[in-house]
């Protein structure tokens, strides 16, 4: 069972304004069935920009009720410019805090009002389309979104961002994107050992060279104990272009093999901005 | 406020019987089996009674019997066995639903280089024998199956797969957690290899689990160190734990006509009122052949754990079949193999009852149950609409 406040309980099973509501001045809506929640919120908006009314529909875990629930309370009576300055933090303090592993859920509620704030600001068409590139394709996430959950909450790592927005939960192909992202978002290099590359420019021959030397040498030889392989296939600049075979051809794993094992080796060993893909047959 | 415990796929309560056969043994009868003094040395002929005890309910002989500390170290044991006694033979079958104590092994081994079948469900969560005959090969190490599943219930034609399989000569193991207690099982007759049991679905204390080895099956130790268990499972043994097994054991012999002839009935009755009064409710897996204990159930358009806090508000234990952590909002891996819809998946709930179970517990859930779900539909913004759920390909 989750750890749940008495406040996350209480909202929970004694939900406030749940139901649609009619007449309603603007609705957002986020998440689908096939996603495991979704938050369908109405609003009421008075002539001068008062929220007078919200309501909520929501199809979710007791946190995903939970936060809809206190964050039409949060929006009653407020601006409409009071209310978009919410945050997924702010609803998930006022529930005294959800489990790690649920922050999503308040985020679900922070893209909901987003969402119907911007219907009744107009920006919207009848089809919600989130802003940004795709990056989490399990889950429908953004990169805007990503970057927002990073920022608001201070995240540091990638399963930080798979609790709060769920990118990354699924397949989990996109890890390297989130981890490409929060190293932008928060300003630094991704995570990296002490660079002991050498400092010296290499030409792109050399390059070559010591990369072909230390797959053929070093990565070769410990993916063979596994019954794994890896084929050097091009470089282009500091891209480093390889194929898995063997064992590791199709393993679940490879894309964890590649970033930890090769990429990082290459990047100790060749030059710290190697980026290695993998080309799948 | 009272515990209606109907998840006694996931655990069971001790017996009281079997508590009491156990506390002599963590009380005053402290001793070491392999011990040269008499107080050590008495302990043994404690161990080989439960020994009898676990054999005699299987239908097989004591020294077919290994104690382990729990299912998964049976299944374990028994895979790596397998695959280590036959280095030259590099593939597995196995199913998609299996426990992950099998999965997770598999997954492993794939890593390693072997190859792997996963055989399918279909949508009543049942195997497909072609599919299994179709799938051996000279270069077969094993196959794992379990003897029925825990999530659907539903209960593999196990005598049936053994014919397959053993007449091709590969080795069989089945993970017979769930059925163990519950089917009654005759070695003499079912031609499996290994057998895994574990003594806390059967009223038995957890950390206490059991191997049947078929006689002259090669084997190779999981735990190496000591002399014990004939030096099949290195480590000294849980006294208390193998005592509470075996008399759970011997509890479970009569426990089987109750489970198929009381308890199903109860099963039943919760089944039929609960598809009676609640709409759009699907059934998870084949009614025939299922465990007598089981039913999981899918509700439409709401999320399973918000059933199973509102179920924990009366004190009803059940359990979901979906994870609704950030990294698992799928639903389970046995809904996904057998490919219930999205709508109904996320709503799962599996109620599992035990020879403990009364009318009066199945009445006050068919009293809550059906509240429950309207509260939770009328919250929700997919109730009645079945084209509200486009795929996000998860």
């Amino acid at each position: 069972m989750w750890d749940y406040t008495d406040k996350v309980r209480d909202h929970f099973l004694n939900p406030r304004n749940a139901g649609p509501m009619d007449d309603p001045t603007a609705v957002g809506e986020v998440g689908s069935l096939a996603c495991g929640d979704a938050l369908k919120l109405f609003l009421k908006i008075d002539d001068s920009g008062r929220i007078t009314d919200a309501t909520f529909q929501t199809f979710g875990c007791a946190s995903a009720i939970a936060s809809s629930s206190v964050l039409t309370e949060l929006l009653k009576g407020k601006t409409v410019d009071e209310a978009a300055a919410i945050t997924n933090k702010e609803i998930a303090t006022e529930l005294g805090g959800l489990p790690r592993e649920k922050m999503h859920c308040s985020v679900m509620g922070q893209e909901a009002l987003e969402s119907a704030l911007k219907r009744y600001r107009g920006e919207l068409g009848p089809m919600v389309k989130p802003e940004g590139e795709i990056v989490c394709k399990c889950f429908g996430v953004t990169d805007v979104q990503i970057r927002r959950a990073i920022t608001e909450n201070g995240l540091t790592t990638v399963e930080e961002i798979t609790d709060y927005t769920k990118a990354g939960g699924g397949c989990g192909e996109c890890v390297l994107d989130l981890e490409r992202i929060l190293a932008e978002t928060r300003g630094t290099e991704p995570a990296k050992p002490k660079p002991v590359a050498p400092k010296r420019k290499l030409t792109n021959l050399q390059r070559m060279q010591l990369v072909t030397k230390v797959i053929d040498e070093e990565i070769r030889p410990s993916l063979k104990k596994d019954r794994g392989d890896i084929e050097l296939l091009d470089i282009e600049g500091l891209k480093v272009l390889v194929s898995m075979r063997g064992a590791c051809s199709g393993c679940p794993s490879s894309q964890l093999t590649i970033k930890e094992l090769v990429q990082r080796r290459l990047r100790d060993a060749v030059d710290p901005d190697i980026i290695v893909e993998e080309v799948r047959s | 406020m009272k515990v209606i415990y109907l998840d006694n796929n996931a655990t069971t309560c001790v017996a009281p019987e079997v508590l009491e056969a156990m506390l002599p043994f963590l009380r005053d009868s402290y001793g070491n089996a392999s011990s040269m003094h008499g107080f050590g040395g008495q302990v043994g002929k404690f161990i080989a009674e439960a020994r009898e005890r676990t054999a005699e309910a299987l239908g097989c002989s004591p020294e077919e019997i290994i104690f382990t500390s729990c299912g998964t170290e049976s299944d374990n044991t028994a895979i790596f066995s397998t695959v280590r006694s036959q280095p030259e033979k590099r593939h597995v079958v196995t199913t998609r639903v299996e426990h992950p104590a099998v999965l997770n092994v598999a997954s492993h081994l794939e890593i390693a280089g072997y190859e792997v079948t996963h055989l399918k469900v279909d949508e009543l969560g049942r195997l497909d024998l072609q599919e299994l005959e179709d799938s051996l090969r000279p270069d077969t190490a094993l196959v794992s199956i379990m003897h029925a599943n825990n999530e659907n219930g539903v209960i593999f034609p196990l005598e049936r797969i053994a014919e397959i399989v053993k007449s091709r000569g590969i080795l069989l193991h089945t993970d017979a957690v769930q059925t163990v207690g519950k089917l009654s099982i005759d070695l003499q007759k079912l031609a499996v290899d290994f057998l895994a049991l574990s003594a806390h679905k059967v009223h038995g204390p957890k950390g206490m689990g059991a191997l049947y080895v078929r006689r002259g099956v090669p084997f190779r130790p999981f735990m190496l160190g000591g002399h014990q268990e004939k030096g099949r499972r290195a480590g000294t043994e849980n006294v208390a734990g193998i005592v509470a097994l075996g008399k759970a054991m011997e509890m479970a012999a009569t426990g089987i006509v109750e489970e198929n002839s009381r308890v199903r009935a109860l099963r039943d009755r919760l089944e039929q009122g609960i598809m009676a009064a609640v709409s759009d409710v699907r059934r998870n897996g084949d009614p025939e052949n299922r465990l007598p204990n089981t039913t999981s159930l899918a509700f439409k358009y709401i999320e399973g754990e918000s059933i199973l806090l509102m179920l924990d508000q009366y004190g009803i234990c059940a359990s979901s079949g979906s994870a609704c952590t950030s990294g698992s909002l799928e639903p389970s891996h046995v809904l996904r193999a057998m490919g219930v819809p999205f709508t109904f998946a996320h709503g799962s709930i599996r109620f599992s009852l035990s020879r403990y179970t009364t009318d009066e517990e199945i009445d006050l859930v068919l009293r809550e149950l059906p509240g429950i779900v309207s509260r939770l539909r009328a919250m929700s913004p997919f109730t009645g609409k079945d084209d509200a759920a486009p795929g996000c390909a998860c």
